[in-house]
């Protein structure tokens, strides 16, 4: 039986490998979904825009709590206004988006093919910036995460439709950020998915681990640890720290990618921006 | 945008719920900053709750209330349209006010 | 690992929330700082700073209300975490089932200074206030109201755990 199958294998195996070879995102979100779906069974996939919150029932009620006056309400507000306010040429960050940006931030991030590199919504906000003669802002806390905000909440709801298109950048790109996101680093030796997946709906000391799947969908963040909002990169920054790894810079290609590869996962979940966590 | 109070406030029936979201570091003393400094603390004192000019609330808060506080109350009347005000002064006399309608 | 079921996306209150803050006009909610001659500012003489600064609940009572004497009582309920989620952030509301209450404090006796929040509540107003405090470390919280002069409170330990994840 086992010669039989080992037998089968090796027949098999020339066009498999070549298939494996080449990357195929659909056929990854599906099986990350599903393994998700299978090791939780009750959680609906839209819930895990929720991301702790599905695993303790003590936090989800502090959580409601909190949400009755989000502590990010004041970043909405305040990104409201910079989003409005007029560039010294007279545009507004409007005129950089389609349909002004309003509703769009589910489609974040994009490849974009003429430079060949995956845009963030901060890093397409600081273009838009530099568009109008204006310096580019931090992209992981103040206006840009306030803006962030803003554009975000106008997408409440909306599935998560991130593309990848048919060009080999943009697929070296997702493929390098799968592999950043399982790539072990640090001197503690962790991947993203040692956290995210591995040890997915686990308590970390007082913290309730969130599963990767549904991870980008809540930012940004007001996370209660920093006292105010935060983007994803400013995340990306904090877990590398925590895994005692060098973080790359909040702009860099690793970044990108690995916002591009995650948040592809997420495809088809609402976006639920922005999002409060302890 | 320093200095914003957010105010929602319901009537249902004969009572009307107030909440509000108050911008305010809230500084204990405690804390330090990157550089190893004590951040002063400066945290809101007395906060106070009007309904068409009549007081109904007073708060007394202290450095242990959280960042951007957050207070729901309620009291008896009201009615659609009513004036709510909202006033607080902090430990270094900084203060601010709003009022919003009773919805 | 605990699952919970039925836990919806956000929760049912937030898009209450976002669309009334929708409703409602940008100029009704926010207004800047001296936008509005409605209230003039509160007194600041008025404050109970003493209260503020006693290590024990019985100095805090004492500064606070004038008596340290204090009854335990299910009449005041507080809801509490059992485990805070963040300690610089713990939901703490109190409703008290008396009548003519007339002000309410809540303590937290392992903070470096007791007293957390007081409140003055005017007949008309319910005794039951929520609002989020911080807590230094695992602590009793004490929700305390006053019913003609006399003191009647409620308590329960909140832990505050360390977190994994900064």
């Amino acid at each position: 039986m086992r010669l039989a199958f080992i037998a089968l294998a090796l027949t098999v195996s020339a066009p498999l490998a070549q298939a494996a070879s080449q990357p195929d995102p659909a056929a990854d979100m599906k099986a990350f979904q599903g393994y998700f779906l299978k090791q939780f069974p009750k959680l609906p996939l839209a819930a895990y825009v929720n991301g702790p919150y599905n695993f303790s029932k003590s936090e989800s009620d502090q959580w409601k709590q909190i949400m009755e006056f989000p502590p990010y309400q004041f970043a909405v507000d305040d990104g409201k206004k910079l989003f409005e306010t007029k560039f010294p040429d007279g545009k507004t960050y409007a005129s950089c988006f389609p349909n002004g940006g309003i509703g769009i931030a589910q489609n974040y991030p994009m490849f974009d093919a003429k430079t060949g590199k995956v845009v963030t919504l901060g890093i397409a906000i600081n273009r838009c910036r530099v568009a109008n003669g204006q310096k580019k802002l931090k992209l992981t806390v103040g206006p840009l995460a306030d803006i962030s905000a803003y554009m975000t909440s106008t997408s409440d709801g909306k599935p998560i439709n991130v593309v990848i298109p048919h060009n080999p950048k943009a697929l070296a790109a997702y493929e390098a950020g799968k592999e950043y996101f399982y790539t072990r680093r640090g001197q503690l030796n962790f991947s993203c998915a040692s956290c995210h997946v591995q040890a997915a709906g686990m308590h970390l000391r007082g913290d309730v681990l969130s599963p990767a799947l549904g991870l980008t969908a809540a930012f940004p963040l007001y996370r209660s640890s920093w006292g105010d909002m935060g983007t994803l990169v400013r995340r990306f920054i904090g877990c590398n720290q925590k895994v005692k790894s060098e973080p790359s810079k909040p702009d860099s290609t690793a970044y990108r990618d690995l916002a591009y590869f995650m948040t592809y996962m997420d495809n088809g979940l609402p976006e639920s921006g922005p999002g409060a966590r302890p | 945008m320093a200095n914003q109070i957010l105010v929602h406030a319901m009537t249902s029936g004969d009572t009307t719920t107030v909440e509000a979201l108050v911008k305010h570091p809230m500084d204990s003393g405690f804390v330090k900053d990157a550089a190893g400094k004590i951040i002063p603390a400066h945290y809101i004192e007395v906060i106070e709750f009007t309904h068409m000019g009549k007081i109904v609330l007073t708060g007394y808060w202290g450095p242990a209330v959280s960042k951007n506080p957050f207070i729901k109350f309620s009291f008896q009347g009201g009615k659609s349209g009513d004036p709510i005000g909202v006033s607080w002064v902090d430990n270094k006399g900084e203060t601010a006010t709003t009022s919003a309608n009773i919805m | 690992m605990e699952q919970i079921n039925g836990l919806t996306r956000g929760s049912p209150k937030r898009r209450d929330f976002l669309v009334a803050a929708a409703a409602g006009t940008a100029a009704a909610l926010v207004l800047p700082r001296f936008a509005s001659a409605a209230a003039a500012a509160p007194n600041a003489s008025t404050y109970p700073a003493k209260a503020f600064i006693q290590k024990t609940e019985a100095a805090t009572l004492q500064a606070m209300f004038g008596t340290s004497t204090v009854t335990a009582s299910p009449d005041v309920k507080m809801d509490a975490p059992d485990i805070a989620e963040n300690g610089a952030v713990v939901p703490i509301s109190f409703d008290a089932n008396a009548k003519n209450v007339t002000g309410a404090a809540i303590l937290a006796i392992d903070n470096p200074f007791v007293m957390a929040c007081a409140y003055k509540i005017p007949a008309g107003t319910n005794p039951a206030i929520s609002s989020r405090v911080k807590l230094a470390k695992t602590t009793q919280v004490i929700s305390v109201v006053e019913v003609g002069g006399k003191l009647m409170s409620t308590s329960k330990q909140v832990k505050v755990t360390l977190g994994g994840c900064g």
